[in-house]
């Protein structure tokens, strides 16, 4: 008898440490919990945060899932209703869903996208706030007269570029086409992070593809090229969602964030993350009260 | 850095952050050890009653560990149709490594049950089942245990590694902190995960315990 | 049909040349392997030797390996990465920090396991500690010792995926590359690739262990169990 006790004292043990699962439950019907996600870079998840607190503010109920992974998985987290809401950038989105796309402008490039977003899906209003890729090269090689992406071009085969895994499945081609630039290799570090930062830093590559937004661009002395041809389309800051997981109300409140936000005030959040190393919640929740979300 | 620490772990909300990884990091890595040795004690039985099954239960769990768990993650959802963020993908990886990992101990207790103990409880009229539930497997207890501690350590390090196909768990706070550079976050992840493996294992030291009350009473092991 | 995508994905050549191409980068594992079993031989069977010898911090030895094994190894490499700014050693020494407790208690298991009979006779035949330890128990000790030795390349070779990671190459880069991507013949290829590696580095180990390991002791093995096995003794005999 006594140990039977035990036994089940011991599952009773392991059981209340589970407290539930608190990422299960409704993936995101209306009315019911939506839960946003966020790719897995720090301003894909302060704009997670800025979403789930105007949506909180609007009466919604919301649980967050950050750093899920790249764009090809959050889509899929949307479809199979994993997630609701994750931010997105237009530009990159349009060309995931339709990669001969020649949309460039930030107006076309939405317009487009609202025809290319698969069923069930929906993209809101853009914010003004932009943030592109953008090849980075150290000070020596601006210094040498290499200031876009044009002056690169016909030296690229010198050069190794240092990218995000998924780099080489998007770009190549359209970089050779525009610029006839192809690089001797391309090195797959991380989406823009400490890694391919480094690897800039130490030479290990020479250029790099970084956020525009970026604090680690000025504070490493390191200069963004100029993008004459559009190589990266515009890249606008908005809402991808599934339609069915919010109401009008909510759709509302993730326009009136768009609305608000700019692109210095992106840069200044993310230098608060990024160099200051401030909570990326409280930076968030502080610009949902500041903005009035 | 301690100053950094202290600042990180002054915020509330990365407080809460922790703790919601935290419990998912629990929940993550110890229903699979429950499930694990669930299903470890019937395919360790047959290792020890059969020895033509156990070179397949053997060989099996051999080749179970020699998949990555991070091919074995991403995999899962594939195979089984869940969603690709859903934990029990995690769940569903962690407790095929638990039960590859327990299968050989689960085994190794059961033989190192003495013959005359179960010649005596079949002399007394026990039947195989009620035998080997009330008299086998409680004896086999000190053996196994040991497995379970290895694996409940195994399985705590490495949910972190669903951090990287966004399950959660205290991985979050290694990949957060690593992407902007910042070692506070990872420092505390790195620290809860050793206090959580070993409070999960004093744990597991108590049951033991509480299971074997004769080795307390001989005095002997 | 994911089979099919998965031979299509063999048979694209593409995938087997240039640094991104399958050979390299399994030599790439195989080099993060290699370095990080050998340097966590180098510590952990000296010291497993030294505890197993002496008898001495024992209880210690056992309490910090077991805790070293609890130490996540992303967080780990992740940790390194920020504080030695980015260099590869970094991620060698998390690997190292995986290798050493497998290592570390078969070593001092095996000494430990070495009948006290024997170590007595061998005393009693005028040894010192040198020739015992060198002559008896380390010989003694090599069946255990090679175990934990095929057991930290097991785990390693798995493990050093997560190299990939923090941007170093490996086959890891396979998995996390094909899964931003959602490529899954690519992350399967991946699995399939390090599994065989994985495979591949215990055959050669359980060769190593056959050449290295008395053949005293395995008949002495075979002879306690009781039942001769094929895999310990007959063929070997031939």
């Amino acid at each position: 008898m006594k140990r039977t006790m035990a036994v089940v004292a011991a599952a009773a043990l392991v059981l209340t440490g589970c407290g539930g699962d608190p990422l299960k439950g409704g993936g995101g019907a209306a009315g019911g919990q939506i839960v946003i996600g966020s790719a897995d870079f720090s301003e894909s998840e302060l704009l997670m945060h800025i979403y789930a607190g105007a949506l909180t503010n609007a009466g919604v109920q919301v649980t967050t899932k950050p750093r899920v992974g790249s764009r090809e998985v959050l889509v899929k987290a949307l479809q199979d209703k994993s997630l609701a809401v994750v931010p997105e950038y237009s530009g990159n989105l349009l060309q995931y869903f339709d990669k001969q796309n020649p949309a460039a402008q930030p107006d076309e490039v939405v317009a487009a996208l609202k025809q290319k977003v698969p069923g069930g899906l929906e993209v809101l209003e853009k914010a003004a706030a932009e943030d592109s890729d953008a090849l980075v090269v150290s000070k020596d090689l601006a210094n040498q007269g290499i200031r876009s992406i044009a002056d690169l071009g016909p030296k690229c085969s010198q050069y190794v570029l240092g990218a995000a895994g998924e780099w080489k499945d998007r770009w190549p081609a359209k970089i050779a086409q525009l610029y006839g630039c192809t690089f001797k290799e391309i090195k797959t570090t991380d989406a823009a992070g400490p890694v391919t930062v480094e690897a800039l830093k130490s030479g290990q590559v020479q250029v790099a593809n970084l956020f525009t937004t970026a604090s680690a661009i000025s504070a490493n002395g390191f200069v963004a090229l100029e993008d004459p041809k559009r190589l990266y389309p515009a890249q606008n800051i908005l809402p991808l969602i599934r339609s069915e997981a919010l109401d009008a109300k909510g759709k509302a409140a993730l326009n009136k964030v768009s609305a608000a936000l700019t692109t210095d005030k992106l840069v200044a959040l993310n230098k608060r993350i990024e160099i200051d190393k401030e909570t990326v919640a409280d930076v968030a929740k502080e610009f949902v009260t500041q903005n009035k979300l | 850095m301690f100053d950094d620490l202290s600042r990180y772990l002054s915020s509330t909300s990365n407080q809460e952050l922790v703790l919601t990884q935290l419990l998912q990091h629990i929940y993550l890595s110890l229903l699979p050890l429950v499930i694990g040795l669930a299903l470890a004690i019937p395919l360790g039985w047959l290792a020890h009653r059969y020895r033509a099954a156990s070179g397949v239960v053997f060989g099996v769990s051999n080749a179970v560990y020699t998949v990555p768990s991070l091919a074995l993650f991403v995999v899962i959802p594939v195979v089984l149709g869940t969603q690709i963020l859903d934990s029990l993908n995690v769940v569903v990886a962690l407790t095929i490594y638990t039960t590859a990992l327990l299968v050989r101990p689960v085994c190794d207790a059961l033989d190192a049950v003495p013959f005359h103990v179960v010649a005596a409880a079949t002399a007394m009229g026990y039947r195989p089942v009620r035998r080997f539930v009330t008299v086998e497997l409680p004896l086999s207890v000190p053996v196994l245990s040991a497995g379970v501690r290895v694996a409940s350590v195994s399985n705590i390090s490495l949910v972190s590694v669903g951090a990287l196909i966004g399950t959660g768990g205290l991985g979050v706070l290694f990949t957060s902190g690593f992407q902007i550079s910042y070692t506070a976050p990872i420092i505390v992840g790195i620290v809860l995960t050793l206090v959580l493996a070993l409070v999960v294992d004093l744990i597991l030291v108590g049951l033991r315990r509480a299971l074997t009350p004769w080795l307390r009473a001989g005095g002997t092991t | 049909m994911i089979l099919q995508e998965l031979f299509g994905w063999f048979g694209d050549p593409a995938h087997w040349q240039g640094p991104d191409g399958v050979p390299n980068r399994m030599l790439e594992h195989l080099g993060y392997t290699l370095l990080s079993v050998f340097g966590a031989a180098a510590i952990a069977i000296p010291l497993g030797l030294y505890v197993g010898h002496s008898g001495r911090g024992g209880v210690v030895l056992v309490g910090l390996s077991n805790a070293m094994r609890a130490l996540p190894t992303l967080g780990l490499v992740t940790f390194l990465f920020l504080i030695a700014g980015g260099s590869e050693a970094g991620t060698i020494v998390g690997l190292i920090v995986l290798a050493v407790p497998p290592i570390l208690a078969g070593t001092y298991s095996g000494v430990q396991d070495t009948d006290r009979g024997v170590v007595d006779a061998a005393r009693g035949m005028g040894m010192t500690g040198w020739q015992r330890l060198w002559q008896v128990e380390v010989p003694n000790a090599l069946p255990l010792l090679m175990g934990g030795l095929r057991n930290a390349a097991l785990q390693v070779v798995a493990t050093a995926s997560v190299a990939a990671y923090v941007g170093l190459g490996g086959l890891g880069r396979l998995l996390l590359d094909g899964l931003r991507v959602i490529d899954y013949s690519k992350v399967l290829a991946g699995a399939l690739f390090i599994a065989l590696l994985a495979v591949l580095l215990d055959l050669v180990l359980a060769g190593l262990q056959r050449i290295i390991v008395p053949r005293g002791l395995r008949v002495a093995a075979a002879a306690v169990a009781g039942r001769p096995k094929a895999r310990s003794s007959g063929r070997t005999e031939s």
